[in-house]
């Protein structure tokens, strides 16, 4: 353990450094790519609440990241636009403020996520797998052809929104502000697996029968955690919406769900950091490899390959030479 | 709407669903056995498509280039087996989803490395190309015809494999207890290979025949591996009966889905509307029967409770 | 981050034959390169770099980066491009869906955008911007020219199918502009669907006496084959789309016959478009496509906006771009009030040269067609 959170703590140094690093050398690019690995990273830590600790492999967490990209594409929409999202059964206006955004993100990702989850927890194994994965894409061919928010075409809001006592166009303060929240997921995270619940929640992982014999319903944790994930993941979402000022069908589908689940599995399933490692990794490999030929996907594959077959625990856990039952 | 066009698309329901019975058969035989999830399962769908398209460009004979696409797909099945999926069987279903995953991103380049970024040509062979008037005066298509047909026809091939032969005895073994089968002797590594080329060569011989009349190209295993997901949840995991059941059931309410839907909102809004949202909903149908199926039934309609 | 960095200057040994240029124009080329659509993309910049070729100049140092067809990525790049990379024209972009993310972003960070193919109403109308130039067409144009030309084959019942997304329901809004018979029906089909049996059983059905569609990709190869399959005889016309040099060759004998509106051709009788054909073909070893020819004249805009102004002058280079001083492969090429091309829109027919399906011209279906939203641009 001691040399995980070694690991841990370099890796948290690289996020910061390296946007710092490039913000010395003019290279604002390095620092959107950075946002980009704290903003997968966020939306990784909140599948790995459900995935790690829960056991529930969620094949459709893209739903809740692409909600949560709506809802701040439309309430910024609707602010620049000076038209009200409804005005029925009362007023609700838009807004660019993501202190206000943020809340509305998390209450939709969670509400959809309740639904979803009381839907598919009935289910278990594959079956879960799956069904996750077909509300996901019932909510992609949705978007698709829903024309008021301009369906495949997407949305742009052209102006990224506010935060008090900060210019959020500037790429270094966004990128503090993702990275404030990335944090802040991390200490819930953490705070998480140390209480009842999260013990609760593993116990019904690895023996659901014991857990039940303890005089609690599994059904209710595992919803509670995938509720949690859910939000989580809606926020990161809405800050990705915002760092490219534009949201569209994309974010919600099953490929999206596939890369959140890949940055959870590179870095280490139910570690703490493995979202960050795994975002980390993901996004150099796709500039790097980029570079070496046009065919750079196949090579993404192949390098994928040798990590499922021989790191396991992934990167985390061949650094830190522990292996970990998932 | 007449009823002759009704029917007309009750056919057209049978062969989509007929084609998503031969890639879902693979996908839940290799799950019943192996307990494996292969997403990879689109991408020998894929080769089989170039396999056909390109045998038959290069030989002139649509049938060689059939037969091609069974081989390669076979082939391509049994190699990834040998290399990759073999060590997958005792890992969790977290690492097989990504490990075919990444399958997906590699057969998908290598595939467009070898035949460029373009759509390849491929045919209906001259015998079958045309339309025939069936009982009833409806004019189909006698492709589509032969492809209920010959569906129809590898379905009950693989119900007699699976009932009465030696090798279907030992994939039934295999699939309640997997100690008990290497305990008598059998080589469970081969059955392993065999059982996953078995299922590749369907797919390979659904994306031929598929590919004939729509279009060969880089990706278009994974819209159709979905809809083979939904159909083997919908029919329970490693069913053959399901998967045949789940498969008509997601074509026909597929097909008719969106003809009846769009006539269905008309009947309470203007003509426009009610395509569009018709539309819409019918692109949503399978997947809300899929959470229906799923809510009333958690194990599928032919599953196993667990 | 060299992400698909390919930089091509090159060609000094013509150098002397360059007129003068003031400054080099540094110009990002962001286009789809990988995945599906991926032939799009690559005739795109294939055209492009073509015509830097001929021209023989070394003023142009081009960058270029693969969005893979995803509008995120394709905003990344264009942040990098204008952040990191500091391009003076950004172009490359196909899909209009990745155009409306990227465009007013790059333009109203003061770039130059030239559109090679995507050309989105809004783009056009309410949210033109003067330095936005589209050399391709206004999205509705080819589907306007498909209703005009249905007028005059005396088609009066159509039957009008496209995909439910916003490009689809504008080609079927474009087609009922200038259309003035009945509607025998009216379908939208899912996005990405590969089988079209039950929407020909409709066709059949339908008594219709034409079938306008809109389904690029292979939405369309799908769609023709199973259409020749089917035995219904009811004549077909769409957009070039379908029949792109690229597509025709995977369709076959079914797209036989069949007509089209686009506004190039490779059959195009001017000096520009044979000059073009050859030397694309002698470079590259296939034929060149619609997209390949958009690129080539993107390429020509800019270097003869180059040659009159200097690209720190805006005014001056935008008011360069705006006269559109180049030799178009299509002809008679001019800017609207918006920025968007006045062209001729041809009737093509599908043939077989040898073993070669590609199209020939048999008519013109509108004259210099400018757009629908000129009026709504307030620049």
């Amino acid at each position: 353990m001691l040399r995980e959170s070694w690991i841990n703590a370099v890796l948290l140094a690289a996020l910061v450094a390296v946007p710092l690093w490039a913000l010395a050398a003019g290279e604002p690019f390095v620092i959107t790519l950075a946002t980009k690995v704290a903003i997968f990273a966020l939306a990784g830590v909140g599948l790995n609440l459900a995935l790690g600790l829960g056991g529930l492999i969620s094949f459709g967490h893209a739903a809740f990241f692409g909600l949560g990209g709506y809802v701040a594409g439309i309430l910024a929409w609707h602010e620049a636009n000076a038209m009200p999202v409804t005005t029925l059964p009362f007023t609700i206006e838009g807004t660019n403020e993501m202190l206000a955004i943020w809340p509305v993100a998390m209450l939709v990702a969670g509400l959809a996520a309740a639904l979803i989850g009381a839907l598919s927890l009935r289910t278990s194994g594959v079956y879960f797998i799956m069904v996750t994965l077909a509300f996901a894409q019932m909510l992609y061919y949705f978007a698709i052809s829903w024309p008021a928010y301009g369906g495949e075409d997407g949305l742009s809001f052209y102006v990224r929104n506010t935060f008090p006592g900060a210019n959020t166009f500037d790429p270094i303060q966004f990128f503090a502000i993702c990275l404030v929240l990335l944090a802040g997921a991390l200490a819930l995270s953490w705070a998480i697996r140390r209480s009842r619940f999260g013990l609760a929640l593993m116990g019904a992982r690895q023996n659901a029968q014991r857990v039940v014999s303890l005089g609690i319903r599994p059904f209710g944790i595992r919803l509670t955690a995938f509720v949690i994930s859910g939000m989580i993941t809606g926020l990161a979402g809405a800050l990705y919406a915002d760092l490219n000022r534009f949201v569209s069908p994309q974010m919600l589908s099953w490929h999206m769900s596939g890369e959140i689940m890949i940055f959870v599995i590179l870095g280490g399933v139910g570690r703490l950091y493995g979202p960050i490692a795994g975002a980390g990794l993901f996004i150099l490999l796709e500039h790097l490899l980029g570079g070496v030929s046009e065919y750079w996907q196949a090579l993404l594959g192949l390098l994928l390959l040798v990590v499922v077959l021989f790191a396991r625990g992934g990167l985390i856990g061949v650094l830190s030479k522990e292996a970990r039952d998932g | 709407m007449s009823v002759m066009l009704l029917i007309e698309q009750v056919l057209n329901g049978l062969q989509y669903g007929v084609m998503l019975f031969l890639m879902a058969a693979g996908l839940t035989l290799v799950f019943g056995v192996m307990g494996l999830i292969n997403l990879a399962h689109g991408s020998l769908y894929m080769v089989g498509a170039f396999a056909c398209a390109g045998v038959a460009a290069a030989t002139g004979s649509f049938w060689l280039g059939l037969a091609a696409s069974l081989a390669a797909a076979a082939a391509a099945g049994a190699l990834v087996e040998v290399a990759v999926i073999r060590r997958l069987y005792d890992r969790d279903h977290l690492d097989q989803v990504l490990a075919t995953f990444a399958l997906i991103l590699v057969f998908s380049e290598g595939t467009r490395w070898l035949f460029g970024s373009f759509p390849l040509y491929l045919s209906v062979p001259e015998v079958l190309s045309g339309a025939v008037t069936l009982p009833g005066g409806i004019e189909y298509s006698l492709y589509r015809l032969a492809i209920i047909v010959a569906g129809f026809a590898v379905a009950a091939g693989l119900f007699w494999l699976i009932g009465r032969t030696r090798l279907g005895v030992r994939i039934r073994a295999g699939e309640s207890d997997r100690e008990m089968i290497a305990a008598l002797g059998v080589d469970i590594r081969k059955l392993y290979t065999v059982v996953f080329a078995l299922g590749a060569a369907l797919a390979g011989l659904a994306g031929a025949l598929v590919g004939t009349i729509q279009s060969v190209q880089v990706g278009m295993g994974e819209p159709v591996l979905i809809l083979a997901f939904v159909v083997i949840v919908i029919g329970g995991i490693g069913s053959i009966k399901g998967a045949l059941v789940g498969a008509l059931l997601v074509g026909m309410t597929d097909t008719l889905g969106k003809v009846l839907l769009p006539v269905a909102f008309g009947t309470v809004m203007d003509a426009s509307d009610a395509t569009a949202i018709g539309s819409a909903l019918a692109s949503m149908l399978i997947y809300i029967l899929m959470a229906g199926v799923l809510i009333y039934r958690p194990q599928g309609l032919f599953g196993e409770a667990h | 981050m060299n992400l698909l960095k390919s930089t091509a200057a090159a060609m000094t040994a013509l150098a002397l034959a360059v007129p003068a240029q003031a400054e080099d124009v540094k110009v990002g080329m962001i286009t789809t390169l990988s995945g599906g659509g991926a032939g799009l993309g690559i005739d795109v910049r294939d055209g492009f770099q073509l015509a830097l070729k001929l021209a023989g100049t070394d003023g142009v140092e081009l960058i270029v980066e693969d969005d893979q067809r995803k509008p995120d990525v394709a905003v990344q790049l264009a942040d990098k491009m204008i952040q990191s990379e500091q391009v003076d024209v950004l172009t490359g972009i196909i899909w209009s869906n990745l155009a409306m993310a990227v465009v007013p972003a790059a333009t109203a960070q003061g770039k130059f955008y030239l559109s090679p193919n995507a050309g989105p109403s809004a783009l056009a109308g309410a949210r033109c911007h003067e330095n936005y130039f589209n050399v391709a067409w206004q999205n509705d144009n080819l589907h306007e020219a498909a209703g005009a030309y249905a007028n005059d084959a005396g088609f009066s019942n159509s039957f009008i199918m496209a995909p439910n997304y916003p490009a689809g329901q504008d080609a079927l809004a474009g087609y009922k502009r200038f259309y003035e018979g009945d509607l025998a029906g009216e379908v939208y089909t899912k996005l990405g669907q590969s089988d079209y049996a039950s929407e020909i059983a409709q066709i059949r059905a339908s008594g219709a006496d034409s079938v306008f569609f809109f389904l690029p990709g292979g939405m369309g190869i799908a769609f023709m084959k199973q259409y020749a399959e089917s035995g219904v005889d009811i004549p077909l016309v769409g957009p070039a789309f379908s029949f792109d040099q690229g597509i025709l060759q995977a369709v076959g004998a079914a797209a036989l016959g069949v007509k089209n509106t686009s506004q190039w051709s490779k059959d195009l009788d001017n000096a520009a478009n044979r000059t073009f054909v050859d030397a694309f073909q002698e470079e590259y070893g296939r034929l060149p496509s619609l997209y390949a020819s958009q690129g080539y004249d993107t390429a020509n805009l800019l270097l003869s906006a180059m040659e009159k102004a200097d690209v720190a002058d805006q005014d001056a280079f935008r008011a360069a771009l705006k006269e559109a001083d180049f030799a178009s492969t299509r002809g008679d090429f001019a800017f609207n009030t918006n920025h968007h091309p006045i062209q001729d829109i041809y009737v093509r027919e599908v043939i077989q040269e040898g073993d070669v399906f590609t199209n020939k011209i048999v008519g013109v279906a509108l004259e210099d067609r400018g757009d629908a939203y000129a009026a709504e641009c307030n620049m």
